[in-house]
């Protein structure tokens, strides 16, 4: 005895034994983890089941005990997990293609259950993720499609997600929820069609509110020429006979000549031959003695 | 004093046997040295280091090996030799290192603790130093839950999402979120990050699914970022994620760019429209502007002519005349009797002539 607690090499293969005894008879549940223990590979007990409403502390994890070597512990994950569907074309009641991305979350709530059917998280992933495919197009399938883009959204994902759990829960796990991440026109003809509505819709826009600028365009000057035509009409109808008279030697000055440059007489251009008789010779004419 | 040398040499020598620890051989030799009827298991060790006579240690150390006892007692002092050797320390001094790190926990000012002990959550650590049970025992998972993070949606490229009216858009996003319950956002949900995106993701084609297309691109946007964030919220906290959103921000929303340019047609012709409508306005000012400068004009000239209307007209009518046939040449023909020969193309050359000749000495 005295030569064994004074040689390392046994201290130390008798600390590793034990070691391993310890470990093997005690594990630490986390809150994370539900764990199936598994004798023989009979199911045997759970622990840190998952309860509704439980606050963390007061759950199940802590140190558990087993048989040393007789039994295994499993370890199932209590969080909420995620199933993805990428990608699928998907058919509305009216014939048109949709590509529909979805996400379903769940939680393994009876661990037995689950270690029974599937096994490992993954592997209840890839089997339910078909599932969440194949339930998402029949109850597409059976919209139409503005439904898509619509209220009843939320009751169509109410469906799938009762379709998902009844499949789920033979699994042991649970559906939180369902929803549609991408819901888009798949790309070629739907999304290029769509495009080109788009676009003629914005062309028609825009012509549009061309138009109607125009229109506007004309009707204010419309009016200033009315508003022009009535301030002159007031004005000038004082006295018609006057402003024609008015008016007209205005109207020669301006008809016969031009403006120079700037700062230099008006100069015309024209060639007048007047008559005697033209009134502007009147006294030329008569002389004085008229 | 002989019994243990004696009992070291033995250990000495079980240990240099056994397996050659950095301590064994040193162990052994000094042994050797000092009793050496222990065992001549060196064959040369008795020969080199000239063993006393008398194994019984009764012919009296020598000097040499009083120095060598001294020594070993001053060396040796702190270690007890009697079958606890140094690893047992090292294996000590290791433990107190390991509870020391992983049970000593600093927490920042932004963060919490998630404390658990034996798996089992037992409370959160606010900022300062917390303890925890050493590693295998107690855990603590640190959190920074006043950072607040960032998800941009989407990554890089175009992100159509379809709205109320069957029409396209390209919409990127921002998602300002924080922790708000440490302990859920450690145990609920196995990946929460994920989890926000793809909340995010469906919270917002939901919200645009609601709205037309103008309102998604226009004047809707603050009231989809705010209905995306409420939706997220409901959706997380349904979930029980501890997640807190703080805001969604869209950062940029438009047509996608295969459209983009009809869209810019509208806002040209928009433009175009509102230009021909200023034009006119102009126009309108100048028409207006200029009837009433004429009518005022000829309100004052009229007003001034019906105090003296033969005389004023006549004023008028020279004046006129005289500064247009001043400028002009003017031929004065006798009618009666004379058929005057008008030689139109010979009066336009002449004028055009004058027209030079008055030209040049100007230039």
């Amino acid at each position: 005895m005295n030569r064994i607690l004074h040689n390392p090499i046994a201290l130390g293969i008798a600390a590793i034994l034990l070691l391993i005894l310890v470990y093997s008879t005690f594990a630490i549940v986390p809150e994370t983890s539900q764990a199936v223990i598994v004798r023989f590979g009979q199911p045997e007990r759970i622990l840190n089941k998952y309860q509704a409403g439980e606050n963390y502390g007061q759950t199940g994890a802590g140190i558990a005990m087993r048989w040393p070597f007789l039994e295994q512990i499993v370890w199932i994950d209590k969080r909420i997990r995620s199933i993805a569907m990428e990608n699928q074309q998907v058919l509305s009641a009216d014939q048109r293609r949709l590509e529909v991305d979805a996400f379903a979350r769940y939680r393994v709530v009876d661990p037995l259950r689950m270690y029974v059917a599937a096994g490992t998280e993954d592997n209840l992933g890839s089997q339910l993720s078909p599932i969440l495919a194949s339930a998402l197009r029949n109850e597409l399938g059976r919209q139409p499609f503005s439904s898509l883009l619509s209220p009843e959204r939320g009751q169509m994902m109410e469906n799938i997600q009762a379709a998902l759990n009844r499949v789920a829960l033979q699994y042991g796990a649970e559906i939180v929820d369902v929803r549609i991440k991408h819901a888009d026109l798949p790309t070629g003809t739907p999304l290029d069609s769509a495009y080109e509505r788009m676009r003629t819709a914005r062309i028609q826009e825009a012509r549009s509110i061309e138009a109607q600028g125009y229109r506007q365009a004309q009707i204010i000057k419309a009016d200033a020429d009315a508003e022009a035509i009535a301030t002159y009409a007031r004005a000038f109808n004082q006295d018609p006979e006057f402003y024609d008279f008015y008016r007209a030697m205005q109207s020669y000055r301006t008809s016969f000549l031009t403006e120079s440059a700037p700062g230099q007489p008006p100069r015309g251009r024209t060639n007048i031959i007047l008559s005697p008789n033209n009134d502007y010779l009147q006294q030329f004419r008569s002389g004085a003695g008229h | 004093m002989i019994r243990i040398f004696g009992r070291g040499a033995r250990d000495g020598a079980s240990l240099s046997d056994n397996r050659g620890g950095p301590w064994g051989p040193g162990g052994g030799g000094d042994d050797d040295g000092a009793g050496g009827e222990g065992g001549p298991r060196n064959p040369w060790g008795p020969r080199r280091r000239k063993p006393p006579p008398g194994g019984s240690g009764g012919g009296g150390p020598g000097p040499f090996d009083e120095l060598l006892r001294k020594g070993r007692e001053r060396f040796g002092g702190g270690f007890p030799r009697d079958g606890r050797p140094y690893w047992l320390y090292g294996l000590i001094v290791f433990l107190l290192l390991w509870m020391m790190f992983t049970s000593v926990w600093m927490i920042g000012p932004q963060e919490r603790g998630v404390l658990m002990t034996f798996g089992r959550y037992s409370g959160t650590i606010g900022p300062g130093i917390g303890f925890s049970l050493p590693a295998p025992f107690g855990r603590v998972i640190k959190l920074d839950v006043q950072g607040i993070r960032t998800i941009q949606i989407p990554a890089s490229g175009e992100n159509l999402i379809l709205t109320g009216d069957q029409n396209v858009i390209d919409l990127a996003y921002s998602v300002r979120w924080n922790i708000k319950t440490p302990e859920l956002f450690a145990f609920q949900i196995a990946d929460p990050e994920a989890t926000i995106r793809d909340a995010a993701e469906s919270a917002m084609r939901a919200a645009v699914a609601r709205v037309t297309l103008d309102d998604a691109i226009g004047a809707g946007r603050a009231d989809i970022a705010q209905r995306v964030q409420q939706s997220m919220q409901q959706m997380l906290d349904d979930y029980h994620a501890g997640v807190q959103v703080q805001g969604v921000a869209i950062n940029q929303s438009g047509p996608p760019e295969a459209v983009n340019q009809a869209f810019l047609e509208v806002s040209a012709a928009q433009q175009r429209a509102q230009s021909a409508i200023n034009n006119a306005r102009s126009y309108a000012l100048q028409t207006t502007a200029r009837a009433q400068g004429e009518a005022a004009a000829f309100d004052r000239v009229y007003v001034q002519y019906r105090a003296a209307p033969a005389v004023t007209r006549r004023r008028m009518y020279y004046e006129t005349m005289e500064t247009v046939l001043q400028h002009v040449d003017t031929t004065i023909v006798e009618t009666p009797g004379v058929t005057p020969y008008l030689a139109l193309p010979d009066i336009q050359r002449r004028g055009r002539v004058q027209v030079q000749a008055e030209g040049a000495p100007a230039q």
